[in-house]
């Protein structure tokens, strides 16, 4: 089972002046289970491929498949296609309204039409998947951090229990541990549940950590789809569309040109250690250089 | 004293349940003295919550101390008589570019706050030539803002505060929901301001590579100030940091990673050309 984009298009104010190609001829395939990031300058069209994947945009043409159906047909459900392709928008804590947590996070799943004792389940499911602990559970939402409301608005997509989970920068503005907290959450509940998950980050470190595979958005178009490692050897051409690599690529890029023979692969810290050690031990090591120390 | 001083600066605020019934007091911001430079390049670090954003708003008297003194180029935030004297002296730049632009053009947005303080119109136009160039978008100026990239957007924001005059400016995470090229540019933007204006910059983030040039960081916890020192002397405590759910610049941290591999190199590094050179490239 899948998404597959055959061929989509999508054009703002056809047929005015003010006509412009959001989306300019999109096709692709996404499987089952894969973490996935997509990445973009502003206004490159990363929001909008999002949105046709749940159907809240419609293709000016081409066809979307969800599971070998096309969600264009006459008689496809679409309203139910928005429960199984949850969409977590930048800032989802402005979206939160209720007077406690758990009747937030029970609004979605109430509004598919489950029973109660249903609702509740799903709700405190999905609340602990996101890592709220239980006392949070009758708080008011807008009592808690930023990076708390922002898991219970992520809880109440999950509730829906979505196939297929896409966040549109989930880390902005909070901080550094928040963001990392709420990856690690999202990589756990992706292993766990195999759900398929899309993220759209601003952060070229996030997204080397965590995904398996890239999507590059430049003027609605796919410019690179391919793991972490293979994008960001493109890292010159990125720059040039307003993007960058993890700043570990650059250093091992810098140590290469200096002189020191590193594999410029790495793209997390850690990757990047690894490799500058094994390089100067390789070397003959640094003067007052000890053994490891881990 | 400096342009911007603080004095057991302490804030506190009523919580309020739903029907308007008193739960509690916080103290947003606790006993917190500071005392900044003109033209100094000052950072504020801290997690969400920490009272960073409470303390910013003092600078330009949208907040005045329960307790304690701000001045602000000498004058008391809590005296009404100076408060546009105030905000003309330290500007604001908040996160969201689009609640701060007003204007249908450019140029006429950075000219509001000149008209506003009743300057003459020529004036405001050299004004608004002047910012905008500081800021590298006087090629936009008849743009209309809504075509602009949240990163051009922010720095019509800043060019907005520029044309004012301030003697200091605050930023509170300016670049938290842009792009990468945004953020490259606000900040060359805004350190194009403090190194060649000479305006005095507050900028608070939560990007560690975006402070490795300023003068001084604070760092706040609780509402009060946990560390401070250069950016050389906070990066170097990479664990203390990260205990107040913070992090180091990667290329701090890939040093440490390689200190913990048993690589003599020194603590705090802060730039690419530094680890190069400490690898004896």
């Amino acid at each position: 089972m899948s998404i597959i984009l055959d061929h989509v298009n999508y054009i703002y104010e056809k047929d005015t002046p003010l006509e412009r190609k959001a989306l300019d001829d999109i096709s692709l395939v996404i499987p089952d289970g894969q973490f996935i990031g997509i990445i973009g300058h502003t206004g490159s069209g990363k929001s909008t491929l999002m949105q046709h994947l749940n159907g809240l945009i419609r293709a000016t043409s081409g066809s979307i498949y969800f599971n070998g159906e096309d969600i264009y047909d006459r008689d496809y459900d679409r309203k139910k296609l928005r429960s199984r392709v949850g969409l977590v928008f930048q800032y989802p804590e402005h979206q939160l309204f209720e007077i406690d947590v758990f009747r937030d996070v029970c609004f979605g799943p109430k509004n598919l039409g489950l029973d109660r004792r249903e609702v509740e389940l799903r709700a405190y499911d999905a609340l602990r998947r996101v890592g709220l602990p239980d006392e949070l559970f009758y708080q008011s939402p807008f009592e808690l951090s930023g990076g708390q409301k922002r898991r219970v608005a992520i809880a109440g997509v999950l509730a829906m229990k979505p196939e297929v989970l896409i966040l549109d920068e989930p880390t902005a503005g909070l901080d550094p541990r928040g963001r990392t907290e709420i990856l690690e959450q999202i990589k756990k509940l992706q292993r766990e549940t195999g759900m398929t998950v899309l993220l759209v980050s601003h952060s070229m470190e996030d997204v080397a950590e965590y995904v398996d595979r890239i999507l590059v958005m430049n003027q609605g178009r796919i410019l690179y789809d391919d793991a972490p490692k293979a994008v960001f050897r493109h890292y010159r051409e990125l720059e040039e569309v307003g993007l960058a690599a993890p700043q570990a690529a650059y250093i091992m890029h810098d140590l290469r040109e200096r002189g020191l023979p590193v594999n410029t692969d790495a793209i997390t810290v850690e990757e990047a250690a690894e490799e500058i050690a094994r390089a100067v031990r390789a070397a003959g090591g640094l003067p007052g250089m000890t053994g490891q120390r881990i | 004293m400096g342009i911007v001083k603080a004095e057991k600066l302490t804030y506190e605020y009523i919580r309020r349940d739903e029907e308007g019934n008193v739960e509690g007091l916080v103290r947003a911001v606790d006993e917190v003295s500071l005392d900044v430079k003109q033209g100094e390049f000052i950072a504020i670090l801290g997690h969400n919550g920490s009272g960073k954003s409470t303390l910013a708003k003092q600078i330009n008297a949208i907040l005045y101390p329960t307790e304690g003194t701000v001045w602000v180029d000498g004058m008391d935030t809590k005296e009404e008589e100076h408060l546009w004297d105030i905000r003309q002296t330290a500007g604001m730049v908040f996160q969201n570019p689009d609640n701060q632009i007003i204007g249908q053009v450019v140029e006429e947005d950075v000219g509001f706050g000149p008209e506003n303080m009743g300057i003459p119109t020529e004036e405001i136009w050299q004004r608004v030539e002047e910012s905008l160039r500081a800021v590298g978008m006087y090629a936009f100026r008849k743009y209309s803002p809504n075509k602009l990239s949240g990163g051009q957007k922010q720095r019509v924001s800043i060019a907005g505060v520029l044309a004012m005059h301030p003697k200091c400016i605050v930023l509170d995470e300016p670049t938290a929901m842009l792009d990468p090229n945004g953020r490259r540019e606000v900040i060359r933007a805004v350190r194009g301001l403090n190194q060649v204006e000479g305006v005095t910059v507050i900028l608070i983030t939560h990007y560690m590579e975006e402070i490795v040039h300023a003068d001084h960081v604070f760092v706040m916890d609780q509402g009060r100030i946990a560390m401070e020192g250069t950016p050389r002397e906070i990066f170097s405590q990479v664990e203390r940091l990260q205990d107040l759910r913070l992090d180091v610049p990667q290329v701090t941290l890939l040093a440490y990673e390689l200190q913990n591999r048993g690589l003599p190199l020194p603590d705090g590094i802060l730039t690419r050309e530094e680890l190069i050179q400490a690898l004896g490239l």
